[in-house]
């Protein structure tokens, strides 16, 4: 089962579930980080976190402990 | 008597615009288009949210325009959103609530920014919907169907570009149409389990408490499990808790989940009634932030440039303002000699007003210089968008203490002056990480500590141990408030704020060209409030201490000085009392020693004299003589000050700089006169070290506290100087305690 965390840069994947649903994942999907939404892993921070995204168009930063609670379908 | 604007209604009370938007929407640039220098800014009560207000002119109207926090939801998981969704329902104090919201969007991201907007709309404010960066969406071609979308959301549209101020004209007439016909967002069709949810909460609570909440605060409560919402309408724990739960209950039997049942009801909505108003969607935008972003956040080339980056801020601020400050100190100077010689027949006055009045004004005037120029940095950085990029590149740093990485900039600004770095959090949106941003900013090794540094460890610590040495210390001791204030935020969150655990989401704006006017506006804007708020205040407390120092003086200790000092003369060189008294004149050296003793014993007569004699005990486990204590004291209003005291203290006069060789002198000879360390020197290392320690720790800086107090509230000003001042007397004591044991 993979992660947002475990995408190399570059990786385009098709957002699952969220592993947990209280408090943090309202936030992401009202930024558009709904299941069934598309995204690309664009890469890390120079430090290794946090990393960026390409959600529908825009580029949305996420620490990788929150990135951890994102299912998703590599594609 | 109240005159009648064209449309008829008293114009005693304008009428009421809320501009709403997601972050990065163009929307500051849209305010400051609209209002121009008509602007306000102040606080929120009770809350560390900044609250902005504008005057625009539409026809012969004026109507005033709020500018709310940016936001991308409703659901108020931080003080700022709160404020967002109270001020919109009227349920602010002295604030009414708007009669419609300009509701301005980003034309290239319809889908996500009309989240907010169907949110609006649910609370019933009527609206009118701005569609920025409608140039760029053109270019891309991006085609939006303007009358299909107007009829799916029943309201007025507007296309315009902000930053060209295109379409502004047309968005006024519909602001001022849409205030006479109140149009409103048809909302979407919730599904029958959202009404069992309402109907089933409605009838658990209590009558008056129900009747409290109309349908609109109902679903908020819903679909954030908002216990607030309750609470407020006076409902009991037990009596929320069983709400929640009956509408937990409602939303799940429909197929629904609470936790995201709004997200995903409006975004099907979204899909299903707007996507079809807009075609062809490109990501070119993204594609050419992303090739800067290849330099900018690349590994080592993206830290270097921003390494050169904050170096270039940090010298503006630390250096570049010094010229301007040598001039504003220059007039100041210019100004108090003028004033002197005019009131030189009223020697209270004449202090008064140079000592006390000029000086006040000069205490304000020289933080402006620092504050602009920090805010010119700050406003392209966030303009241009590179302001999230420093935040990615500097999160790890700080994520483990509770911060983010848009603390970096203030921490960094308050490295020159703590001033600007606190005015600097305005930048940090999570009003938690913002309060705890202030209130570690004062720890770092501002520009005022560097002098005492400089005294101390140039009359004590090179002499003895050579310059290396005294370039190590002088580097560490920048290092000694930032290693508190760290474990201090970590403490802070975990604690005392007790932050939930929040997801940092940041979003990295398309790279823009700034306009100069927003910079400017905002340079103003900062200043101007700076001086009007905390300006009052620094002023105030310069006249206080110059009070403090000045009364209560008798004449009695000026001839007693004088004869003490005559009779010392004539003793020294066998002359009589007499031929004393007439030869001292004649000689300007030894008439300005005079004048220094005088000032001195002054000091030590007066109140804070007095303060310093009386606290000293409270600072004998530091090792610091009544003198330092005088020099600790009068320098809680600004740290520099303990130089010139120091001066004063020891019959220099308050000239004195901290690279004084006599000034060093006088420290390195000053014995205790009684007590079990009777004729040894004060000034031990051990001592030198607490004193600087204390310096680093200690929140002696009353113009910090002010603005500290501006931006949050004197409660958290008055936490930051209890706690700095306490956690240094302690570090002060016990360096020299385990310092004397070698």
């Amino acid at each position: 089962m993979k992660t947002l965390n475990d995408l190399n840069d570059g990786q385009i994947a098709k957002i699952g579930s969220y592993k947990r649903t209280q408090g943090v994942s309202r936030r992401l999907m009202e930024l558009g980080l709904m299941p069934g939404v598309t995204v690309r892993f664009i890469k890390s921070a120079p430090l290794g976190d946090p990393i960026a995204l390409d959600v529908g168009g825009r580029q949305l930063s996420l620490r990788r402990e929150d990135a951890a609670q994102i299912i998703v379908q590599p594609v | 008597m109240p005159k009648l604007a064209n449309n008829g209604v008293s114009s005693d009370r304008l009428r009421r615009v809320a501009l709403i938007g997601n972050p990065n929407t163009g929307k500051s640039t849209l305010f400051n288009c609209l209002t121009g220098l008509r602007q306000k800014v102040g606080n929120y009560s009770g809350v560390t949210v900044q609250k902005k207000t504008g005057i625009t002119l539409i026809g012969t109207e004026r109507v005033e325009i709020l500018d709310l926090p940016g936001t991308y939801s409703l659901a108020a998981t931080s003080p700022d959103e709160r404020v967002v969704v109270d001020a919109l329902r009227g349920e602010v104090e002295n604030l009414d609530r708007p009669d419609i919201v300009l509701c301005i969007v980003d034309a290239t991201n319809l889908q996500r920014n009309l989240f907010l907007a169907f949110q609006i709309g649910q609370l019933g404010v009527p609206m009118v919907l701005a569609l920025n960066y409608w140039d760029t969406a053109q270019k891309r071609n991006i085609a939006i169907d303007i009358e299909g979308l107007k009829e799916k959301l029943g309201i007025p549209i507007v296309p315009i570009s902000a930053s060209r101020a295109e379409g502004i004209t047309e968005l006024k007439d519909a602001v001022i149409q849409a205030l006479d016909e109140k149009p409103k967002l048809i909302s979407p069709t919730w599904p029958e389990s959202i009404e069992e949810a309402i109907s089933g909460v409605r009838s658990e609570l209590p009558e008056p408490v129900s009747a409290r909440i109309d349908d609109a605060a109902l679903m908020r409560g819903i679909f954030e499990s908002d216990e607030e919402i309750f609470k407020r309408a006076g409902a009991s724990g037990l009596e929320t808790q069983e709400a929640l739960e009956i509408s937990k209950k409602a939303l799940f039997k429909g197929g629904l989940n609470p936790a995201n049942a709004e997200a995903v009801l409006l975004y099907r909505h979204i899909k299903e009634h707007v996507e079809p108003c807009i075609s062809a969607r490109d990501s070119s935008r993204i594609a050419g932030s992303e090739s800067i972003d290849s330099l900018l956040t690349h590994k080592v080339w993206g830290l270097i440039a921003f390494l050169a980056l904050m170096y270039l801020v940090f010298q503006s601020v630390y250096s570049w303002a010094g010229p301007f400050m040598d001039l504003i100190d220059m007039g100041k100077s210019v100004v108090q000699d003028t004033v002197s010689n005019v009131l030189s027949g009223w020697p209270m006055i004449e202090s008064l007003v140079a000592d006390g009045i000029i000086e006040g004004v000069g205490a304000v005037v020289i933080f402006l210089p620092q504050i602009m120029i920090l805010f010119f940095f700050i406003s392209l950085l966030e303009d241009t968008g590179y302001m999230s990029r420093a935040a990615f590149l500097m999160d790890k740093l700080f994520s483990w203490c509770g911060l983010s990485g848009k603390s970096f900039v203030p921490l960094l600004s308050s490295y020159a002056c703590a001033i600007p770095g606190v005015m600097a959090t305005r930048t940090i949106q999570d009003s938690k990480a913002r309060l705890v941003t202030i209130l570690v900013a004062p720890f770092m090794s501002c520009s005022a500590r560097l002098p005492v540094y400089v005294l101390m460890i140039g009359a004590f610590i090179e002499p003895r141990y050579g310059a290396a040495v005294a370039g190590a210390v002088l580097f560490l001791m920048h290092f000694v408030g930032l290693l508190v204030a760290m474990p201090f935020a970590y403490l802070m969150n975990k604690y005392i704020l007790k932050t939930p655990p929040q997801p940092f989401l940041l979003e990295l704006p398309s790279y823009q060209i700034p306009k100069v006017r927003d910079v400017m506006l905002k340079m103003y804007s900062q200043g101007k409030e700076f001086v009007v708020n905390a300006g009052t205040v620094i002023f105030a407390i310069t006249i206080i201490i110059w009070a403090l120092l000045y009364f209560p003086r008798t004449e009695s200790v000026e001839i007693e000085t004088r004869e003490a000092f005559v009779s010392e003369i004539a003793a020294q060189n066998g002359w009589t009392e007499e031929f004393a008294l007439a030869s001292i004149h004649e000689d300007e050296a030894i008439v300005a020693a005079l004048d220094h003793k005088v000032s001195s014993a002054f000091i030590e007569q007066s109140w804070m004299g007095r303060i310093g004699k009386t606290v000293q005990p409270v600072f004998a486990g530091a090792g610091f003589d009544w003198k330092i204590t005088v020099g600790v004291i009068a320098s809680f209003p600004a740290r520099e000050v303990i130089i010139s005291t120091l001066g004063i203290i020891y019959s220099l006069g308050g000239d004195v700089d901290e690279e004084a060789g006599d000034l060093r002198e006088a420290m390195a000879s000053q014995k205790w006169q009684s007590g079990p360390k009777a004729g040894m020197p004060i000034f031990t290392i051990p001592v030198v070290i607490a004193l600087m320690v204390f310096f680093a720790l200690c929140q002696q800086c009353g113009a910090t506290l002010a603005v500290i107090a501006q931006e949050t509230s004197w409660r958290w000003a008055a936490l930051s100087f209890g706690f700095m001042t306490i956690l240094a007397w302690l570090a002060s004591i016990g360096i020299n305690q385990v310092g004397s044991w070698f």
